[in-house]
Formats: structure tokens, sequence, C-alpha cells
């Protein structure tokens, strides 16, 4: 027997692809210098990266569930905005409840009470996600058309559905104590509940990637999105494990509708179909079911919005657009399009 | 020569047939059968929504393609004659340019959205549009000085076209024969006219050729047509007739705003109506927007009454209160999806056999 096992040759890449491959990855501090060009003032620009970061970070949080969700299983949720607002809605009833501990000056106390509305509210976002998933994404698995029909009809009940719980008006409610206020960093004015967001948001990014990389479960979700079919056949139950992760998606969008609703202070019932418009944009510009492209393009748009706004307040949304359209002449299936083995 | 009339598209079940004639003479003697403000008001409604809804089928039930982009048209169409008439004074001549200038942005808009995004999939096109319509729907409310913002555009229109003007001394019928039933008349015909020419356009052997893209791209592909072009030139087709119909509106309301032709709810509204009507015919629009609208203006004192008998029952009262009509349009539309996705029409044209 010769020693001389097969081995898989991995072509290693030349350096000039990889260059190109990671080049997007410069693209959120390509833009963030840009920005500083263009405000001129480095204690504002400070203010208004961090605000930047911290609205990217939410919607990526809004939006990582959507995009896996497509790459997994070839499904969009038109609907998926309804999950935002109920997360929103439960989070903030929550904390209505717990408004002894949201006043109260301890920390502690403060952080517990948002970690109960936010617990809450991933769980109802969960499970009614997985309603969701049953009753109305179930039967039209592979039909893009009806697909996009039904979800928008279930955003439709779904909104009409909070106004009857929860009443037509608005709601408000200030944050906890501990996130009031700002850090004032040299001139530059830091609001404290935008570095929190930011921490959460780059905590779950980081958890994310590692177990879509190190686990079983990530392997699999992985696998799937490259070729369901496959990970059928070597007797995994791919609609099972599609299940969770809708689930799991549907309660990151609650997650991210309690975080922006305490960003914003105030919620509606129809805030969940206006953040996917932004959701939307960040996903095209990401590569539908790519999470690193997602992560990317939220930041992009979370920063452009932020300097535009600053800079030339009519053509915010506009601009998200032009980033948009720019980033598809570049390339046309957004920033890391997801290969499918097919 | 009514064949010829219908492009060879008869209704083809009995009943369709009687729906759809007691359609077209009730509103075409709407001034007459329906006297009072608020039936003209509906009857001017249905015709120009009959429009907007036959437009977008071209689109969702011949192209199969979802496009959230359709009330940006029909806005561009109607703040077109809206801004000629209000900048250049009420005349016809800027009433034409007017409506011409908006059908052509909307040509020119739907062209560059189509060639960007409709060579991947259908889902890209939706969320593309999605996007694009929303921004643009802030644009328009945030360029105030050019289109009044959120309180949108008041400004005069013809003489001819308005209550003031008497056509006829006496009352016809009981009917003042005035210039806002020379306006209704108007909208009525423009309407009509418009509905036979996209029968035509869907019977063609372009429209034809619609069909075959929208069940086998692939193979309509192989077999050599361009199906870019095609669906390209379906988006800027009913991207046209969408702005004509928002300039109909706009003559007819003499006021344009983005909550009457822009928002998000007016889309929703135009997508249940082509699904509960019936998708991939041209009678289920006209079916659907009648329907539709009759429910939200009349309906909704029923459910009025009916929240008021179950006042006692909490919960159910607040189901049933008129605010909520749209929850069970949106229950509708799911089911109408799942089970009959050929809508009122399909039904119809399925029971004959």
């Amino acid at each position: 027997m010769s020693e001389t096992a097969i081995k898989p040759r991995i072509e290693k890449v030349p350096l000039r692809e990889q260059f190109f491959q990671k080049l997007p990855v410069l693209l959120v501090p390509m833009l963030a210098l840009l920005g500083l060009m263009a405000i001129g003032n480095p204690a504002s620009w400070l203010t208004l990266t961090v605000a930047g970061l911290a609205m990217g970070m939410m919607i990526f949080i809004m939006a990582s569930g959507l995009t896996v969700v497509f790459g997994l299983m070839d499904v969009i949720n038109f609907g998926h905005g309804a999950f935002v607002a109920v997360g929103a809605f439960v989070g903030f009833t929550v904390l209505a409840w717990l408004a002894g501990w949201t006043a109260s000056p301890s920390v502690m106390l403060n952080l517990a009470a948002v970690l109960i509305a936010i617990l809450a509210a991933m769980v109802v976002t969960g499970l009614l996600g997985y309603a969701f998933e049953r009753v109305i994404v179930m039967p039209v698995y592979g039909e893009h058309l009806k697909q996009i029909l039904v979800t928008m009809g279930g955003l439709i009940v779904a909104q009409q559905m909070i106004y009857v719980v929860w009443g037509p008006d608005e709601l408000h409610l200030s944050r906890p104590e501990a996130f009031q206020g700002s850090i004032v960093l040299g001139e530059a004015a830091i609001e404290k509940y935008r570095l929190v967001a930011v921490a959460i948001g780059l905590a779950l990014f980081l958890a994310m990637r590692h177990i879509l990389k190190n686990t079983k479960v990530g392997l699999l979700v992985r696998a799937g999105v490259e070729n369901g079919e496959m990970v059928e056949a070597l007797g995994y139950r791919i609609r099972r494990l599609f299940l969770i992760v809708f689930m799991t998606g549907s309660a990151l969008a609650g997650l991210g509708g309690v975080m922006w609703g305490l960003y914003q202070e105030t919620i509606t019932a129809h805030m969940g179909s206006e953040i996917m418009v932004l959701v939307f944009i960040v996903v095209i510009i990401g590569g539908l079911g790519s999470v690193e492209g997602c992560f990317i393009g939220a930041l992009l748009v979370g920063l452009l919005a932020n300097y535009t706004a600053f800079l030339a307040p009519k053509v915010a949304l506009i601009s998200t657009i032009a980033l948009m359209v720019a980033i598809l002449m570049w390339r046309p299936q957004g920033i890391y399009p997801v290969v499918k083995a097919k | 020569m009514l064949t010829r009339l219908l492009s060879g598209d008869t209704p083809r079940s009995g009943l369709l047939t009687v729906l759809l004639l007691i359609v077209l003479i009730s509103l075409a003697f709407a001034p007459f059968l329906f006297p009072g403000t608020k039936s003209l008001e509906t009857a001017a409604r249905i015709c120009i929504f009959i429009v907007l809804v036959a437009s977008y089928d071209l689109l969702l039930g011949y192209s199969g393609i979802v496009s959230f982009a359709h009330t940006m048209f029909f806005g561009i169409g109607a703040y077109g004659t809206a801004l000629a008439l209000n900048t250049s004074g009420p005349s016809y001549g800027s009433l034409i340019w007017g409506t011409l200038a908006g059908a052509l942005v909307a040509a020119l808009f739907a062209l560059a959205i189509g060639l960007f995004s409709l060579r991947v999939k259908a889902i890209f096109f939706a969320m593309v549009t999605l996007a694009v319509a929303s921004a643009f729907a802030v644009f328009v409310s945030q360029m105030s000085w050019l289109t009044g913002g959120e309180d949108g555009l008041n400004y005069k229109i013809p003489r001819e076209l308005t209550p003031a003007f008497k056509l006829v001394k006496e009352k016809v019928l009981g009917v003042r024969i005035n210039g806002k039933l020379v306006a209704y008349y108007l909208v009525f015909f423009a309407s009509a006219v418009l509905f036979l020419i996209m029968l035509r356009v869907v019977n063609s052997p372009f429209g034809r050729t619609l069909k075959a893209v929208r069940d086998n791209a692939f193979r309509a592909e192989a077999i050599g047509y361009r199906v870019v072009w095609y669906r390209t030139t379906a988006t800027v087709l009913s991207a046209v007739m969408a702005a004509l119909a928002g300039s109909l509106l706009a003559i007819w309301l003499r006021y344009t705003g983005p909550a009457t032709t822009l928002s998000m709810e007016i889309m929703i509204d135009i997508l249940l109506m082509v699904v509960i009507g019936g998708m991939g015919t041209l009678y289920g629009a006209v079916l659907g927007a009648t329907l539709f609208i009759l429910a939200q203006t009349y309906l909704q004192n029923l459910m009025g009454v009916a929240a008021e008998a179950t006042s006692a029952v909490p919960l159910v009262s607040t189901l049933v209160a008129p605010e909520r009509w749209l929850l069970w349009l949106g229950v509708l539309f799911i089911l109408s999806v799942y089970f009959f996705p050929s809508g009122i029409v399909g039904r119809l044209r399925a029971g004959r056999a």
C-alpha cells in the first residue's frame, strides 16, 4: 500500500481575488471617512457615526432573520414587519407593567425590566412566527407570487389585530433611567442608548456568525442554503430546520422592534411596514440570503441615512435608494450573492 | 361588432355577463339612477379604479410580476395634471400637456426600474419597487414648494367641468345638467376607452406572449422571445395606464395629495381588488374594483350597525367595528389566494362548465 493518501486539493485563491472578495468590508470605513470629509466637524461626525452604527445594528437585527429565511427556503416574508410591530407593542406593554422598575435609579432593575420585556417580545413573536409559518407560508412553498401576496395579506391582518388589541393610538414610553442621557466625549455627545444598541447588535452578529460557522445547526443551515435537496437526502428534516430558523428570525424581529421602539420612544401599528422599507433595501444590498452582506448593508444604510439627514435632510430616504442602485450596478446580486448549487 | 369591441374576449359565463352589464349600466346612468353627490363620487371612483386595477392586473395577472410601485405611477399621472393646471391656469391645453407629461414621466420611470431589476427574480422586483415607491412618497411630501407637501394641491379646472357651468337650464329627469355631470361623463368614457384598449392589448399576440412568459419564462426565452423586453414593455404599459387613471382622478377631485394617490393603503387596496376580483382577467378588475369600493363606502355603515348590536360582547364588538373592515378583507384576501386564486371571475367561469 502506498502512503500517498488522496488529499482534496484546495486551490489557493490569488491574493488579488481575495482582496476583491474582501473589498466590501472596506465600504463601511470608506463611507465613514467620506462622511467626515463632508461634515468637517469631528465632534458632530462622531455623534452621527455612533447614531448611524446604532441604527444600522438595529436594522441588521431585524433584517438578519429575513435574509436567512430566504437563503434557506427561498421564502420571502413581506409580513416580517408585523413581527417588528408586535414585538415593540409587547415589549412596551411589559415595560409599562414594570414602570416601578424602569423609573428607579438602580441600573440593575432597569436592565432586568428591559431584559424581561425583550424576552417576552421574543417569545411572543417567536410563537407568532410559528403560527405564521404553519398557517400562511407553508401552503405556498416554492410559489413566489403567492408567497408575496399571502404574506402581504398576513401583514394586513396582523396590523389590524394590533389595532384590535392595543387600540388605534400610538404608544409613548420613555426609556429606563439608565439608558437616558448621553456621555460627553470631548465635544461630541453620544446617547447612551445608542452605545447599548451597537453593543447588542455586534454581540448578535458575532453570535450568529459563530453559530453558522461552528455548530452543527449552523452547518446544516449553510448546507441547506447551498443545496436543500442534498441535505434532505442525507436524512435531515429540512422543513423542521426551516421552522426553527423562521421562528428565530421572527423572534429577532421582535427584539429589533423593542429596541427600535425604545430608540424612538413612540410606536405605531404600522411602524413595521415603515421599517420594512429600510430592511428590504439592506437585504437587497447585502445579497439575498447572506448574513455578512446584510450586516455590511445595514451599517452602510445606517451611516448614510444619518449623514444625509444632517447634510441634506430632504433627500435622506432617496440617498439610501441611490446607495442601493449604486451597489446593484456594481454587483447585480448584492454585495455577497448566495451561490445556489442547482 | 360587440365581440370586436371586446377584442374577442367575451365574459364566457352567463352570470358574469349579467353582473358586468349591471355594472356598466349603473355606471353609465349613475347620475340619473342614483342621484346625490355621494353616489356620484362613488361611481367616478369606481370608473377610475377599474382602469387602475386593470392596469395592475396587466402586470400581476398577465405577466406574473408583483410591483408595489403602482401607486407611484398613479401619483405621477395625478401630479402631472395637477401641476400643469396649478402653474399654467385652468385651460384644456395645460390639462392635456400635464396628462401627457405625467404619462411620459411614468413611462420613463417604469423603463428605468424595469431594465434595472426585471432581469432577476420576481421577488427582487417586488422589493425594489416597494423601496422606490415609499421613497418617492416621502420625497413628494417633502418637496412642499412644488407639490404642496402633505396638504397636496387644490387647483381650478376648466370651467366647463365645474358645477358652476350649466349646460341646460331645466332639470332633466330631475337631475341638474351641470359641469360636474360633464366631468363625470369625461371620466366614464375615458375609463371605458382605456379599458377597451387594455382588453385589446391582452388579447393581442403580445398579450399571449406575456402569458407564455408568465407561465414558463425559460421556455419562452428558448422559443425565441426576449423575456426581459416583454416584461419591461408590460411594466411600461401598465405604468402609463396607471398614470392616465391618476390624471382622471386629478381632474375629478380637483385636488391631488399624497393620501389620495401615493399612499401604501391605496396600493394594498389595489392588490386586494385584483386578487378578489380575479387575477389574469380584466373583467376581474371590474368586479373587484366595484365590489371593493361599494364595500368601502357602504359596508362600513353595516359593520357599524353590527358593532352596536354586539356592543355587549367586548371582543366581538371591536372585531366588527367599522374601522376594522380591512381586517376582514385581509382574511378574505388570504383565503382567496389559497382557495380560488382565479378570483370571482374564475369561479363564475368554472361554474359554467
